[in-house]
């Protein structure tokens, strides 16, 4: 059986097609990880296995299961966001990304745990639990899908989808040694995908290798544009399975902004480095290029994420769904509803975006936040006509102590320094493990103009090759975490 | 900065009850945020266009065709309070005057 969990999915994927191995087999021996778990991993499992499709091993996933951000709604299936305001919700619908997955051949495993209504870099935020990196328990597995990546670092699930706003698919990824893809803002469909910060809001792949990821992606865009998403567009072309081995011609250019920023650890910049020359040594061209207004992207983003997330939450109002409080008149109702049932992160990002949108000082905050958007992403522009990608650390740090950062929001915050750029020009953005530092795993980031998947997972793919990391020593420890 | 009063005043826009303890906390987290945001107040944006969206889409419409819509009983089912035909809440003339509206 450990065997079986050691196969990547799409080796899982052959060995069901090829009729060694039963979809059922597969879902079981995951399922009876999952059961285990005491890494905080999962939020909701369902009572019975849920059943494979007759035809799952004809399926192009051949019914892998799939871990689910517990953000996307499932109809019937308690959907909380990790929230204690939706305690007990079941929505109606089903998110068009598990849809599609599921139609693929990807089955439901569970719903993974998540910091409340994705908003945090730890997933200290659970109003349920924190989540435990299987690499080392006593700290974070990185947010805000950090349950979505510790299942499948510590072998809990073969892979999963989260969602990133600011860098919650590629942190954890980067803090649990997995591959994370979020893809071009409208390249998946947002619909049933509880909404944080619309403009910034995607559904991506947490993976344990870069073909794992691009299988994922495939299937989430294949269906193109949503119609239930007025934002999602066309995919221009298939998403292909990376096979490149080398980075012959390739342009890479290296940020001095983030990459040399105060804020990154001596050991990640080291990772790096030490990547940079694996670049060149597949044959790939290393030059500096600067994104000048990349320094001020966590501004921007602790603006605009904000504002859109208290218009977004202000349909948490104990009328039509959820927890209600409050003791007789509308306003009480209100008030108290959302008092109890949000926690300490949420009701702070409410309340600043509030006041960034209020009157008085909508101009100095909103307004200027949003042309600051506009200079990074003519940045990004300017820089993809002299290379063909970008990269950056992930994560300035990897992972740290459980309370480490918890007091102070602004430290927290910090951890998003390297990936909010990219969310703000909506561009992809994958993370790889690239090595270990202090023994753990250290992420590294490529970024490319918007709709160069393709690009991107050739590149990761082989990087990935070269640095060969091993990601076993986290698998299996999930019924057994050393403390 | 934002002080006490300020906390307040946003609270109530986003209608959210504070404890004391979570409004004085709140007034220097804010603030200790805010410190850091500031920092795009030193850049000269005069002339820079804001951008609220990044992908360039217009006029996303549907064919204007009736089509079934969610069935009232189902968008009812997980109302914490609901009628036969609503969501009931309490008599909002009274929050009005709560209001001072």
């Amino acid at each position: 059986m450990s065997e079986l969990l050691d196969l990547s999915t799409a080796q899982a994927a052959q060995s069901v097609r090829a009729g060694d191995l039963s979809p059922a087999e597969l879902l079981s021996a995951y399922r009876e990880q999952a059961e285990a778990d005491e890494l905080g991993a999962f939020l909701w499992l369902p009572e019975e296995p849920l059943g494979v499709m007759g035809t799952a091993a004809d399926a192009p996933l051949a019914g892998v299961p799939l871990a689910v951000k517990d953000i996307f709604c499932v109809e019937g299936v308690p959907t909380t966001a990790a929230s204690r305001i939706l305690e007990g919700y079941r929505p109606p619908y089903t998110a068009t990304a598990v849809e599609r997955l599921a139609a693929a051949g990807a089955p439901m495993l569970g719903k993974t745990n998540m910091d409340e209504f994705a908003m945090g870099s730890s997933n200290e935020n659970s109003a349920y639990e924190p989540v435990r990196n299987p690499w080392s328990p006593d700290r974070v597995p990185g947010g805000s899908s950090g349950g979505s990546a510790a299942a499948v670092a510590g072998g809990l699930a073969p892979w999963s989808i989260g969602t990133d706003t600011g860098g919650s698919i590629r942190q954890p990824a980067s803090l649990c040694g997995l591959v994370g893809l979020k893809p071009t803002y409208g390249a998946v469909s947002r619909y049933g995908m509880i909404a944080f910060a619309s403009s910034l809001d995607q559904c991506g792949p947490i993976t344990r290798d870069v073909t794992d990821a691009a299988l994922l992606l495939r299937h989430l865009v294949a269906g193109g544009r949503d119609p239930c998403d007025s934002t999602s567009v066309d995919f221009p072309q298939e998403i292909e399975l990376p096979s490149s081995e080398d980075l012959g011609g390739l342009r890479v250019g290296v940020v001095p902004e983030l990459s040399d920023a105060a804020t990154i650890d001596a050991g990640v910049k080291t990772v790096f480095d030490a990547t940079l020359e694996r670049i060149e040594e597949l044959g790939g061209g290393v030059e500096q290029i600067s994104l000048p207004h990349s320094e001020h992207g966590l501004s921007a983003y602790y603006v605009l994420a904000p504002a859109e997330a208290s218009a977004n939450l202000s349909r948490y109002d104990g009328v039509r769904f959820g927890l209600r409080s409050g003791d007789g008149d509308l306003l009480s109702l209100y008030e108290r509803t959302r008092a109890d049932g949000f926690g300490d992160e949420v009701k702070r990002r409410i309340m600043l975006g509030t006041y960034a949108l209020s009157s008085g000082y909508y101009e100095a905050y909103y307004g200027r936040a949003q042309r600051v958007r506009t200079k990074i992403a003519e940045d990004f522009r300017a820089a993809f006509e002299r290379v063909d990608l970008v990269v950056t650390p992930t994560s300035p740090s990897v992972a740290f102590r459980l309370g480490e950062r918890t007091a102070d929001p602004m430290a927290m915050y910090m951890s998003d320094y390297c990936t909010v750029p990219m969310s703000l020009a909506g561009l992809p953005a994958i993370s790889i493990p690239a090595g270990l530092s202090e023994g753990l795993p250290v992420g590294f980031q490529i970024t490319g103009p918007a709709f160069s998947e393709n690009r991107l997972l050739a590149a990761a793919h082989a990087l990935e090759q070269a640095i060969g990391f091993d990601s076993s020593p986290a698998r299996g420890k999930a019924g057994a975490p050393a403390r | 900065m934002i002080d006490r009063e300020q906390v307040l005043h946003v609270a109530r826009l986003a209608r959210l009850d504070l404890t004391k303890a979570e409004v004085e906390r709140m007034a220097s987290e804010l603030s200790g945020v805010l410190d850091h945001i500031e920092r795009i107040a030193e850049l000269d944006l005069d002339d820079v266009e804001p951008t609220s969206h990044v992908v360039t889409i217009e006029n996303v419409l549907r064919a204007d065709d009736s089509r079934p819509s969610l069935a009232r009983e189902r968008a009812l089912a997980g109302a914490p309070d609901a009628t036969d035909s609503g969501f009931r809440v309490p008599s909002p003339a009274a929050a009005a005057a709560a209001d001072g509206s």
